[in-house]
């Protein structure tokens, strides 16, 4: 019969790591088992954005919502869903883990405010299957462009719509192209940088493993929009899964002829390659990115000469990042008039993110810009985890600044970012709350750029490591103001001086973090304390025999050990010993160690 | 599959356009729910499941209609059993809907706004209403 259920569980790298595949296996032998398999079909998709719950299984059309499902709960699914026509309740999402009210999806809060045109597919095709992306009008962009329209109208068309670059600065996508279209020379390239390097960034991984054909319908529209034939996705070696899917849907669109000679019979040639990159940090900028698509190190070069008019071997080339390429498709797809209703006057259409650090539902969100931060951290991701306070929210990985609390108001624009003192950068959000330190997050980012600096600009190369030096000897109680300013001074100086961004904003957290929590600065420096105990250098533990009773849990705890006691009686922390690693403050029950 | 052309990929795209809305929810507002317990499918509501998806497709309802099982709607005498959801129609819970009525469900009460006097049994029970 013609199936009545269809099971789309969540395969994106996220789920997939908690058991997604075994999940998916188990529903496909269940549904043959109960003899239900040609009632229900059971399809792998890509990312529904809602990490914190995964893995996330999605029964259609009953929209069923399940949660941190289990293989072992497949037969459950099979049997009741599918045989029965009823619900898995314990399994459906529930509002806090107390609640017995199962929520529906349309009033899960997480999904309310989000508005998905670049993660349209993710969650309710099969990324390995090029008919169900045809089937949501796919490559109908491409066709319109290769039939519809010549190259320019392509360019204006893009114009119209606003689409700014995702990966950084948000320049305006058309010029881009319309200077490559222009720029002299028979051979031209189209590239896609999907080096996603920033810690805690996954939109554009979740991105292509749940919709690799909007990447290549783009990078083809592309390719025929500049006179192009050939493409190359430079995407990290770390993303194997998005690898795995890619190369399925290259071979896929060349099969039906949608890559490669004569596409749907317009004459038009272009063919797609995949290059892996080995994770250089500094390769996601694309001068660096475009001498090791080359074979050589990958290292910046100075601009002027852009990549539109001397890019891949010297020729002009338009190089994009994922997120742009697949607004692009869906340009292409809806119409400049469309897309240029979402979003604000100068910043069109939406941006995805990924939340991450402490908050309550960590995942992949896409809102249309002009939302607020506010909006996004609270009603998206349900808040700070463990109802802690909120300290600031980190954009733009270690290019970009923190926003505090008072800017959260703000709606999210390249401008607003930028006079914010941060970045949109691509696209991850690490929130902060209570017990994070700003010194040792700054420190951290900074060790970051110590790492990935390529060493080729001075600026970045010793200026990081110069920084770096700065900002340690302040979390271990050894700063002065002096070294305040210097932090400053030197961090003005790389921003000004550094060859690409890499270096260009490498000072940025630390920069913003002293603007935003001078304070902050001052008491380590000062009062050699560290409000958030993160700074382990700064703080004491010792134990209060007043409150001590003597139970001995500390004890017992302590990994080195360093505390001792007679039972029954006041215990003691020896201070020579400690690695001040906490557990001891953690383990007692009657508030008896205390952190200075 | 050889290379395509233009009119090669848009035939694909409505072939499989009709599978995938299917799964689609958004935006639909006509429901069909065909009771599927063990009475229902022993009366044959597998085939009038079968028979109902074709009809919505065959009327070009596809996108506007989600067809789906629930349980035994309690009229186990007049099984099978299917229930219509549609805005501006009263809810109404059909019975004796073999296959072969399936296209008049869809016509009669999708497509002309009239019910199907010789099938209607009941209303659903308070208790399902609420659900």
């Amino acid at each position: 019969m013609a199936y009545k259920n269809f099971i789309l569980v969540c395969a994106g790298t996220g789920c997939e790591s908690s058991k997604a595949i075994e999940i998916y296996e188990a529903l496909a032998r269940e549904a043959e088992a109960q003899g239900v398999k040609n009632e229900v079909q059971v399809v792998k998709t890509g990312c529904f954005g809602f990490c914190e719950k995964g893995p996330i299984v999605k029964v259609l059309p009953q929209e069923s919502f399940y949660v941190e499902v289990k293989p072992e709960d497949a037969k459950e699914i099979i049997a009741e869903q599918v045989v029965k026509g009823r619900e898995v309740k314990r399994l459906l999402y529930k509002k806090d883990a107390k609640s017995v009210d199962t929520v529906k999806i349309e009033d899960i809060e997480f999904y309310q405010k989000q508005f998905r045109v670049v993660l349209r597919n993710c969650g309710v095709i099969n990324p390995e299957n090029i008919d169900e992306y045809v089937a949501r009008d796919g490559y109908s962009g491409l066709e319109r462009a290769l039939f519809k329209m010549k190259p320019a109208d392509v360019v204006n068309e893009l114009k119209a719509s606003g689409l700014r670059g995702r990966g950084g600065a948000g320049f305006p996508t058309w010029l881009k192209w319309d200077l490559t279209m222009k720029a002299p020379g028979d051979v031209r390239y189209v590239v896609c940088n999907a080096d996603e390097g920033d810690p805690g960034a996954y939109m554009n991984r979740s991105t292509i493993e749940g919709d690799p054909h909007s990447l290549i319908e783009a990078m083809t529209i592309c390719g025929y929009t500049i006179g192009a034939r050939q493409g190359y996705i430079y995407i990290r070696a770390e993303y194997p899964l998005a690898i795995d899917r890619l190369k399925i849907a290259i071979k896929q669109a060349k099969e039906y002829g949608l890559l490669g000679t004569n596409i749907l019979g317009s004459g038009v040639d272009f063919d797609l390659d995949i290059r892996l990159g080995a994770g250089a940090f500094v390769c996601g900028e694309e001068t660096a990115l475009l001498q090791s698509l080359e074979g050589k190190r990958g290292m910046p070069m100075p601009k002027p000469p852009f990549p539109a008019i001397q890019g891949l071997w010297k020729k002009p080339t338009v190089i994009n990042n994922v997120e742009t390429y697949v607004n692009v498709a869906v340009i292409m797809t809806k119409g400049a008039e469309w897309y240029s209703k979402i979003g604000t006057e100068k910043s069109k259409g939406t941006k995805t993110f990924a939340l991450t650090g402490k908050i309550a539902n960590s995942g992949l969100v896409e809102v249309p810009m002009g939302t607020k931060l506010r909006d996004i951290i609270y009603d998206i991701g349900g808040g700070i985890k463990g109802g802690k306070k909120f300290k600031g929210v980190q954009t733009g990985g270690p290019s970009g600044g923190i926003i505090t609390s008072e800017s959260l108001d703000e709606p999210i624009t390249y401008e607003s970012l930028t006079a914010l003192g941060s970045m949109m950068g691509s696209g991850g959000m690490i929130i902060m709350d209570e017990d994070d330190c700003v010194v040792d997050i700054a420190k951290f980012y900074m060790a970051f750029c110590v790492d990935e600096s390529c060493g080729k600009c001075a600026p970045c190369r010793i200026g990081t490591s110069q920084m770096h030096d700065l900002l340690d000897k302040i979390t271990k109680g050894n700063g002065s103001e002096d070294d305040l300013l210097k932090l400053e001074k030197i961090g003005k100086a790389m921003t000004k001086a550094s060859l690409c961004m890499l270096g260009g904003s490498a000072a940025n957290p630390t920069l913003s973090t002293i603007r935003h929590f001078r304070e902050e600065y001052l008491e380590h420096i000062r009062d050699r304390k560290c409000r958030a105990g993160k700074c382990k250098d700064l703080v004491v533990y010792s134990i209060d025999p007043v409150k001590c009773i003597g139970c001995h849990l500390c004890a017992r705890k302590c990994p080195v050990p360093c505390i001792a006691g007679e039972p029954k009686k006041a215990h003691v922390i020896d201070q020579s010993k400690c690695i001040k690693c906490g557990e001891c403050f953690k383990a007692c029950k009657f508030g008896a160690v205390v952190k200075n | 599959m050889a290379k395509m052309t233009l009119e090669q990929l848009r035939r694909l795209r409505e072939e499989k356009k009709q599978d995938l809305t299917r799964r689609e929810v958004e935006g639909k507002e006509i429901q069909v729910i065909v009771g599927m317990g063990t009475c229902g499918i022993a009366a044959g509501a597998k085939q009038t499941f079968d028979a109902v998806v074709e009809a919505v497709n065959a009327a070009g309802l596809g996108n506007q209609v989600i067809i789906r099982q629930t349980g035994c709607m309690g009229l186990c005498y007049v099984e099978p059993t299917v229930e219509v959801v549609a805005p501006g129609m009263p809810t109404v819970i059909y019975g004796k809907m073999t296959r072969d009525f399936a296209k008049e469900l869809v016509t009669k009460h999708l497509v002309e706004k009239k019910l199907l006097d010789d099938h209607i049994f009941d209303r659903p029970a308070a208790d399902i209403m609420k659900n």
